[in-house]
Parts: structure tokens; sequence; C-alpha cells
């Protein structure tokens, strides 16, 4: 278990040093920082003197170094367009974001497994193939689009919902600031999170839905049911529980799959979170909030990763591998 | 049934026909098949792959996979129907009345779940016991099963057990709720050699111990031999001949069922071996009319090719389904 695990964590740094590679190239060689950071004025003199300063001039590897080291301390520089040091600024954006993706992550999970599960046990009922055209569109449907029509939907006709923003928000502790805790801040909540789950509850559905399906054909279940267990125990108890298996996996890496896409919906909605910093980040090749951004996602795609793995090892006994070999 | 000390069957199957409906017409996958299980009696069924085995131990436990449906008979266990029980009802008779074991101990296990939550659950679901006497019970089962040590081993998941002991305990979650007929389906088939007497041997002691009969699905005749009471041979979907295991391996009337046993006279010196019969035995769209039998039969003659021979009795308890034994025999 415990080496399992530091093989992993192993294994998340590699991925990590790579992707500092990528945002550290891009950092240095996309665009030129010093002509962004002085402006055209300046002389040549000055601009030398600013790039010995930088370490411009230094070995790539010392400059890499320097880097990662100052990355791991989550020094990411200044934000060219703000003036502002880029960790304080992802910091202040990620809360909206974080809370964003948490609650179409809970939607896309809890609706994608419930309607995966009810369109395998009622294969043929119409319920289910209104589901499954359904979600047809939904998948097809850009996001973009999704976001603009329920936009027109419940907040221009209707004028149920609010179209943009968080709503009203509560600063919990140092940075965290909460829409969870409002009436607004949770209407707000509503439209993105369904703009940015969909495509994820989708997906999840059709593969609860497929797993599903072929775990009922399996001989255990035809077991289970030559034993004259009932229907819940079969469906809920051995036919999900096997389905989850493979689920997990692809729920886990969609979960980081709605982070990254959050940017598209963010712009939609002018959701404040680090998605829209991004985006007006590369309107003005912002490139030290694009690096630490890039960073920002791999991380969270690793961390997700490592849950994920471990959440593996809870549910499948078979890979409990040490407790076999132990001799139980 | 014409036995005169033959009590009332415990399972009784009249004229099953089991059909799947398909694109290019309807295919009859049983057609007619008739046969009574006694209290505590084995019963082997045997036939080569596709004759209809599985399907009829499916049909009699209401556990047919659609589109396959049961299209004509009637079975009755203990004089009461159960072809035509609701789904709910029938969930109760199985495992409960009808055990069954499947080929594939490897796969016939959930993975996820341990021995003792797959055997407490079996047991909690027919019998109205607490979760501690189930347990109890269940270890006592495993134990009886042959699982060493059990009452520790009973913890651990389905692949931490062989392949042996997986049909073990497979057997112990088929006989957990204790049922009066086990329908054991080439229990050993997917088994090591070494280990296949022993766990028709713990199926055979188990069941006659508590008095259950048993439906033994197999195609190993030296298994049908040292096992079974009476025995089936199935071909086509259809029963070719049904009698006393002895009767039948020695004196064999149906030419399919010399066939099986290596009972041909020219071949004596290897009479102990199955002896392949030439030719395949037909798919369900391309039955020939009259004998099913007919195509690859060496005694074949016109009336074959006419009208389909029905099961005679050609001796006490033993029938056949041949039109030789019409003319020539009984
Ligand atoms: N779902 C199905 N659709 C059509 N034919 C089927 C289906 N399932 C089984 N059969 C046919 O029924 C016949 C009997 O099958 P089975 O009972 O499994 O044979 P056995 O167990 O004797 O080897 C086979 O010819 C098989 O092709
Ligand atoms: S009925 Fe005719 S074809 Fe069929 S087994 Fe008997 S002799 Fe052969
Ligand atoms: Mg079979």
């Amino acid at each position: 278990m415990l080496a399992f695990i530091l093989r992993r964590i192993l294994q998340s740094l590699v991925v990590m040093l790579v992707v500092a590679l990528v945002s550290f190239a891009l950092f240095r060689y996309v665009g030129d920082p010093i002509s962004t950071m002085m402006g055209q004025e300046a002389t040549i003199a000055d601009r030398e003197a600013l790039r010995e300063r930088l370490g411009l001039n230094d070995p790539f590897i010392v400059q890499f170094f320097d880097f990662v080291s100052r990355a791991v301390q989550g020094d990411f520089g200044i934000s060219y367009r703000l003036q502002q040091p880029v960790m304080e600024l992802i910091l202040s954006r990620l809360p909206a974001t974080l809370e964003l993706a948490l609650v179409s992550g809970v939607l896309a999970f809890v609706f994608g497994v419930g309607f995966g599960v009810y369109t395998a046990l009622n294969r043929r009922g119409w319920l289910s193939t209104t589901i499954m055209s359904v979600s047809l569109i939904g998948v097809s449907l850009p996001t973009f689009l999704i976001g603009v029509l329920l936009i027109w939907l419940f907040a221009v006709e209707l004028q149920w919902l609010p179209s943009f923003g968080r709503g009203e928000v509560v600063d919990l502790g140092s940075w965290w600031s909460t829409g969870f805790l409002t009436p607004s801040g949770r209407a707000s909540l509503i439209l993105p999170a369904i703009t940015l789950g969909l495509y994820q509850m989708t997906l999840i559905m059709r593969l609860v839905r497929a797993e599903m399906l072929e775990v009922l054909r399996t001989d255990y279940i035809k077991f289970a049911r030559a034993r004259g267990l009932s229907n819940r125990a079969i469906h809920f108890g051995h036919a999900l529980k096997n389905t989850m298996v493979p689920v997990i996996t692809i729920t886990g890496l969609q979960l980081g799959a709605i982070i990254a896409f959050a940017i598209i919906t963010e712009t939609v909605f002018q959701w404040p979170g680090v998605g829209a910093l991004f985006i007006n980040s590369v309107r003005f090749v912002d490139v030290p909030v694009m690096a630490a951004y890039l960073m920002l996602i791999a991380v969270i795609f690793v961390v997700i990763n490592l849950i994920v793995d471990l959440l593996y090892y809870a549910v499948d006994p078979r890979l409990r591998v040490e407790r076999a070999g132990a001799g139980h | 049934m014409t036995g005169d000390k033959m009590k009332e069957p415990l399972l009784s199957v009249r004229d099953l026909v089991v059909e799947f409906p398909t694109r290019h017409g309807t295919l009859r996958a049983l057609d007619q098949v008739s046969f009574d299980i006694g209290p505590g009696e084995v019963l082997g069924m045997v036939g080569e792959s596709g004759a209809g085995k599985s399907l009829t131990g499916a049909a009699i436990i209401g556990l047919l996979e659609p589109p396959g449906r049961i299209a004509g008979g009637e079975i009755r266990l203990r004089g009461a129907r159960i072809d035509n029980l609701s789904y709910e009802q029938m969930r109760r008779i199985r495992g409960r009345r009808i055990g069954m074991v499947f080929q594939d101990p490897l796969t016939s296990l959930n993975p996820l779940y341990t021995v003792a939550q797959q055997l407490i659950q079996t047991i909690r679901t027919h019998m109205d016991v607490s979760e501690a006497d189930a347990r109890k019970r269940a270890v006592a089962l495993l134990d009886r099963v042959g699982i060493p040590a059990a009452a520790r081993r009973i913890d651990d998941y389905p692949h931490h057990f062989s392949g042996g002991m997986r049909q073990r305990v497979v057997i112990a979650l088929a006989l957990a709720a204790e049922p009066e007929l086990v329908i054991a389906d080439e229990p050993t088939t997917a088994l090591d050699v070494s280990v296949q007497a022993q766990i028709i041997d713990v199926l055979k002691e188990i069941c006659a111990e508590r008095g259950a009969s048993v439906m033994l699905i197999t195609h190993d005749m030296g298994v049908i031999a040292e096992t079974a009471d009476r025995v089936a041979v199935l071909y086509a979907g259809r029963v070719a001949e049904i009698g006393p295991v002895r009767d039948v391996i020695q004196h064999a009337r149906h030419p399919y069922t010399a066939g099986l046993m290596g009972a041909i006279p020219t071949l004596e010196q290897t009479s102990d071996r199955l002896v392949q019969i030439p030719g395949a035995m037909p798919r369900l769209n391309s039955i020939p009319t009259g004998c099913a039998f007919n195509p690859r039969c060496a005694h074949v003659f016109d009336h074959c090719y006419r009208e389909r021979p029905v099961l005679r009795q050609a001796a006490p308890q033993h029938e056949v389904a041949c039109w030789l034994t019409e003319e020539g025999g009984a």
C-alpha cells in the first residue's frame, strides 16, 4: 500500500516536472518579457541591465531550476497586465472556479450515474429512449451555445435566474470567498454549473449505462439471480458496485476536465474565476499568469489522479495484491 | 410414466418447448423435452455442445435470457406448476427450492464481495435468521464443502481461492438455503482434471445427505456412470433416450447414444473412449424433418425422414425416441 502510494507520488512528480518545463518554455520564449515590462522607450542599455538582473542571460538549466524552485514556493512573478503577484491573483480567483467545478461535478456525477443506471435497467422504456436522445444533443452542442441558450431561456425570457457573475459572496477566512451562503450566490451557480457539467454528465451517463449492461451479463450476476437475491440487491449492490470500478477513473478525470473547461463557461457567464483570468491573460499575452495557470491545472489533474487511484484501490480488492501475497 | 414404485416426482418437465424469436423466423431450441427427477435422485443430462442442456436448466429455474421463452409444455415442482409464475414468485423458489451451480467458478463469484458477504446475503434472503446465525451457518457450510480453515477463510475475497476451492464456494452458495433440487451445469468442465472428481463427490455427498435431487449436466459419461441414477441424452433440443444409467450404458437403444457410449461393435477395443460420430449436430434453423439424427445415423431408413419418433418405452423406465425401437423392440 505504502509502496503503491510512493510510486504514484513519484510518477506525479515527474509529470509535474514536464509541465513545469512547458510552462517555463512558454514563460521564457513566448514574447519578450523585457519589452513587455519596459515599454517601447527604454534604451538598449537599460534593457540589457534588466535582462542581466532578471537572470535572463543565465544558462537554460539555471533559469529552469530557478523557475521551479520559485514555483514550489508559490512565486510565479508579477502579472504584466495587473502588476500584482500572480499567485495572489490566482488565489483570489480560485474559490469561484472551484465552487463552480464542485457543483458541476456533483451534478454530473449524481445525474450521470442515476440516468445511466436507470437507462441500463429499463433499456426499452420510453423514458430511457428520451433520456438517451436528449443526451445525444447534450454531447453534440458546444458548451457556449448551451450557456447562451440557458441564459436566453432562464435569465432573459423567464427571468428566474441571474445571467452573469457570482451574486453576493461571503468571505471565509483570509482568502476564500463563497457563494454558497447567500441566496443570490446559490442562484448564480445554477446556470453555469449546468452548462459546465452537462457534457460530463452525458459522458458519465453513457459510460455507466454501457458498463452496467456489461456487468448485468456477467456470470456472477446470473448466479446471484439463480440464488434468488432481490432485484434491489442485484442491481444496486452487486451490479452497481462493479460498474463503479471503471467509472471512478473516468469520473475523476472528468472533474479535472471540468476545471479546465471552465474557461468557456466562465467567459459566457462572466464568472470571476481563474478560467476568465486566463482568457484575459491570453488576450494581453500576460505570460506569467498563463504559465501559472498551466501549472495549476496540472497540479489539479495530478492530485485528482492520485485520489482516483486510491479510491480504485479501496473499491477493488483484487488490487490489494500484498494481502494475497501475505498468504491470507 | 409407468414406473410402478416411482413416487411423485420432485421435478416434472412435460413437453417443454423453448423458442427464440429472431428476424429470420423462430428458432426452436428445445422441442418437447420431457423427463422427471425423483426425490433424492441424481439425473445426468448428456449431449454434445449446443444440444440444449443449459437451456433446459435455465428454463427450469426461470432464467431464460430474452428473447428466449418457454413456448409450450409445463414444469412442475412437487406437482405445482412453476413455469408460469411471476418474477417475484419464481425468485423465492430460486436458491430456496432450486439451487444452481454454473460452469465457471472463476466468473461465478462477485469479485468485490467477500465469500462471507455473498453467503450471508444468500442465506438471509431466504431464511429469517440473524446476521450472526447466518454467519455460523455459512462457516459450517464452507467447512462441509471442504474449505480448510473455513472460519478464517470466509472473510477472503474470491480471488484468494484456487479454481477448485472457488467451485466449492459456489456449491456452498447454491446449497446455502437448502434447496430440494440442485441443477449443476457442467460444474467441473472449467476445472483442473485433478480436482474434478473431488468436486463431483462433494456435490453428490452433500445432496445425498440432505435428500436433495440433482440434475447433473455434463458431457463426461464417466462422471454420469459413477454419479447418476438415471441419464437423459439430449440431441438437437430433443430427448433421444432416457433411462437408468446402467441400462443406458450397457444397452443403449438409440444410435446416437450408442455412438456416445462408444458401444459400436466394430470398435470394441476403444469402447471406453468417446467415439466420434461422423457429421455435426444440425443448427437450429436446419433441423431435418423426421428424426433430427437422420443425417448422421448409420441405421437410418425411410420412415426416419418422414416422421419424428417420440419417446416410447423400450424397457422398464427406459424410453427411447427412435423408429428402430418402435419396430424391432418393445
Ligand atoms: N440467445 C440465443 N439466441 C438464439 N439461440 C440460442 C440463444 N441461446 C442459446 N441458443 C441456442 O440454443 C441451443 C442450446 O444451447 P445450450 O442449451 O446452451 O446448449 P448446451 O448447454 O447443451 O451446450 C444452441 O443451439 C444455441 O445456439
Ligand atoms: S429414428 Fe431413424 S434416424 Fe433416428 S436414430 Fe432411429 S434409426 Fe436413426
Ligand atoms: Mg451448456
